[in-house]
């Protein structure tokens, strides 16, 4: 039990010091460095926490799709000809009332979170009452999908909408192109080896999170992120084209989840009790069909926004 | 019999570790990237190796032994790849800083 301690504590210290240099060093690459692994730490608190499925989700989402995605970032402010023009850098008065705002906030959260007596509210034991009416045995995955399914529908919304965000970014002339990912013609041999070996397995892996997750930790998230890196590495390695996003397939990809988890929300007005609601003998089949579509949109919208906007015109 | 395995997974578990120690003392202290790589990579690969070796005869289930061994494998190509790939993108930022294990591209 002590050693448990100790490693918490050992765990708890590394994050926090984590999080600070991630903030203090001045050189964003280093900093995004710093973000994925305090991203893996964070993984390890969640395991430690007993939540595995958050930690799959912070692994992959936190320290995986964000770092590649920070470190294209950077890698595209390094690319640009002329730096970022600022203006003056902010004065003292500037930086003392940000100081000020930031340390409030940090003040009122702290005082938040250390002024909750007692446990916290909890709807925990009435979601494992009701859990046997979904036919799953994973709790996440049942208030994900049945309980709270109205949440997990707008967060995949959400999701497009960033994607959307960062297609608006792209030039006019390229608007329906192909993004470009890595260096065309010019991937390493070390790379290809990967890309080649590494999908196969890796799409195994992501499909086998998806299904166990109806059962065990894991989920359309966790999985359609293992499928987004595999399609990630066979185009960054020129294996894979990147399609031009103006595509009929690749659009209707993008939407195929939302559109299925509206389409069975709708469909429950009907059969079952309102909007979003399953009849119970179809729950389970109807749950993982929605996963199925989620996991493809989802993996399909990670990529396309590590792939970035279009840069150059392509055949629409 | 099973207090040998316990003793085997012990001494195959420390060793696993004292190689992680090992390597990150070695990427704390050589002196170029490549050096640095090649500690962290190649004890790693070996320290993960042993855990697994030591975690084995603990599992329940053939399963679940398998899993450990193509976590283990999957991290030795991960590692292995992603080595190589740091090492050539060190060597392209600094042509100069030749080290001694590599001829001057």
């Amino acid at each position: 039990m002590t050693a448990g301690i100790a490693v918490d504590i050992g765990l708890a210290a590394l994050v926090a010091a984590m999080a600070l240099w991630t903030i203090l060093v001045r050189d964003a690459y280093a900093a995004v460095i710093g973000f994925i692994g305090y991203g893996l730490l964070l993984a390890l608190v969640w395991v430690r926490l007993d939540a595995v499925d958050v930690a799959l989700t912070e692994a992959a989402i936190g320290g995986g799709v964000t770092g590649v995605l920070l470190l294209r970032a950077v890698g595209a402010l390094h690319r640009g000809a002329a730096p970022l023009e600022d203006g003056p850098p902010p004065g003292p008065a500037t930086r003392r009332i940000a100081a000020l705002a930031c340390a409030a906030v940090a003040a009122g959260l702290a005082f938040v979170v250390l002024g909750v007596s007692g446990p916290a509210p909890t709807l925990a034991p009435l979601a494992a009452e009701h859990l046997p009416a979904t036919g799953l045995k994973n709790p996440v995955t049942g208030v994900l999908l049945a309980f709270r399914a109205l949440d997990t529908l707008l967060e995949k919304v959400v999701l497009l909408l960033a994607l959307i965000g960062i297609w608006s970014l792209s030039p006019d002339g390229a608007w329906g192109g192909r993004p470009t990912l890595g260096r065309p013609g010019r991937a390493s041999d070390t790379l290809r080896f990967l890309a080649q070996l590494l999908p196969p397995v890796g799409i195994v892996v992501g499909i086998h999170v998806l299904w166990v997750g109806a059962n065990a930790p894991g989920g359309a998230f966790q999985g359609g992120a293992v499928l987004a890196a595999m399609w990630i590495l066979a185009m960054m390695a020129g294996l894979s084209p990147v399609p031009a996003i103006g595509r009929p397939w690749l659009r209707a990809a993008l939407v195929i989840g939302p559109l299925a988890f509206l389409a069975v929300g709708v469909a429950g007005i009907f059969i079952a009790d309102g909007f979003l609601a399953y009849p119970p003998a179809f729950a389970k089949p109807l749950i993982l069909a929605i996963e199925a579509a989620i996991t493809l949109s989802i993996a399909v919208t990670l990529a396309m926004m590590v792939a970035g906007p279009p840069q150059r015109p392509g055949a629409p | 019999m099973s207090l040998l395995l316990d003793i085997a997974s012990v001494v195959a578990i420390a060793g696993g570790a004292f190689f992680f120690l090992a390597g990150t003392v070695g990427l704390l202290r050589f002196p170029d990237t490549l050096s640095r790589l090649h500690a962290l990579t190649k004890a790693d690969t070996l320290g993960l190796g042993l855990i697994v070796l030591g975690l084995l005869p603990t599992v329940d289930s053939v399963l679940t032994g398998a899993k450990l061994v193509a976590i283990w494998l999957l991290v030795q190509l991960a590692g292995a790849s992603v080595a190589q790939l740091i090492a050539r993108a060190a060597r392209q930022d600094r042509p100069q800083g030749v080290p001694q294990d590599g001829p001057p591209p």
